[in-house]
């Protein structure tokens, strides 16, 4: 009986949390302010976080709410405010064919997906990191050893990305002078 | 009667369902920043179906994959919003109908 009651809250929760999602990302796609867009953006974040919670990885979660919901968000909101975009939320949001069309190829994507999700069943050796071993460790430690162990080189990868990055942001903003004739 | 536990396909759908919004969006809208927020999306969908994938085959893999992608996700946005910036300068509108010189 308790174990009915677990799972009967686990599906509330994942239901509350879905929708949520899908309700915050129609708002992004459908706002015209990019400042409101942003903020729904965060919302949808937040919520996919919770999702990763559901599913056991906690440290995916944190990384989630402080890199996307933190940084990434902040970024895209203070460049929204450098950049002027008074224009667009004048201009009324135009109905164009194009844009039927490529809405209807999206909703075709969308029924590909469901039928590659639903008529197959998830087949593909099981790992040796079932959810009680991980939870016995500690999520982050349990991560940490695979992420330093086995994918050590992606890692050292990932920091010559993130450098290029910044050396590609620092080059790109910085204001050029006119050329001397 | 036991209620059976939240199946992986449920999360694969709203996966499904993300990306499909984010693809949308993407196709969509005018704005630059827009489309990169929408870009960022189809990411995080991405990203969940990776982390169901992971638990529901009792693996750490998935999360590996998750961990790159948003060190990615990133290095991508710093340089994408320089980019936008840049474009302002130079051309005073982010609209991506109108920034049409590389088209051919």
């Amino acid at each position: 009986m308790t174990e009915n009651v677990v799972t009967l809250f686990q599906w509330l929760v994942f239901l509350g949390i879905s929708l949520t999602c899908i309700f915050a990302s129609i708002m992004v796609v459908s706002n015209k302010n990019p400042v409101h867009c942003a903020l729904w953006m965060v919302l949808t974040f937040l919520a996919t976080a919770g999702l990763y919670v559901m599913l056991h990885s906690t440290f995916i979660a944190i990384v989630q709410v402080i890199v996307y919901a933190g940084a990434i968000m902040m970024l895209i909101l203070f460049v929204v405010m450098l950049l002027d975009l008074e224009v667009e939320l004048r201009s009324k949001l135009k109905f164009v064919y194009s844009k039927a069309i490529g809405g209807f190829l999206a909703v075709l994507l969308m029924l590909g997906i469901f039928y590659a999700v639903i008529t197959r069943v998830l087949k593909g050796s099981s790992g040796s990191f079932t959810p009680e071993k991980v939870g016995a460790m500690g999520n982050v430690k349990a991560v940490g050893e695979v992420l330093f162990t086995d994918y050590l080189f992606p890692f050292e990868v990932a920091s010559i990305v993130l450098v290029v990055g910044i050396v590609g942001a620092v080059i790109m903003s910085k204001r050029r002078e006119p050329r001397k004739e | 009667m036991t209620i059976p536990a939240v199946p992986p396909s449920c999360y694969l759908v709203l996966g499904a369902i993300l990306f499909t919004i984010g693809v949308i969006g993407a196709l969509t809208r005018r704005n630059a920043i827009i489309v990169f927020m929408c870009i960022e999306l189809m990411l995080n969908a991405v990203n969940l179906s990776f982390i169901t994938l992971a638990r529901f085959l009792n693996s750490l893999d998935g999360v590996m994959f998750v961990f790159f992608i948003m060190t990615v996700a990133a290095a991508e946005a710093a340089v994408g919003l320089a980019i936008f910036v840049q474009l302002y300068r130079t051309r005073e509108t982010i609209n991506v109908d109108e920034i049409n010189l590389m088209k051919w």
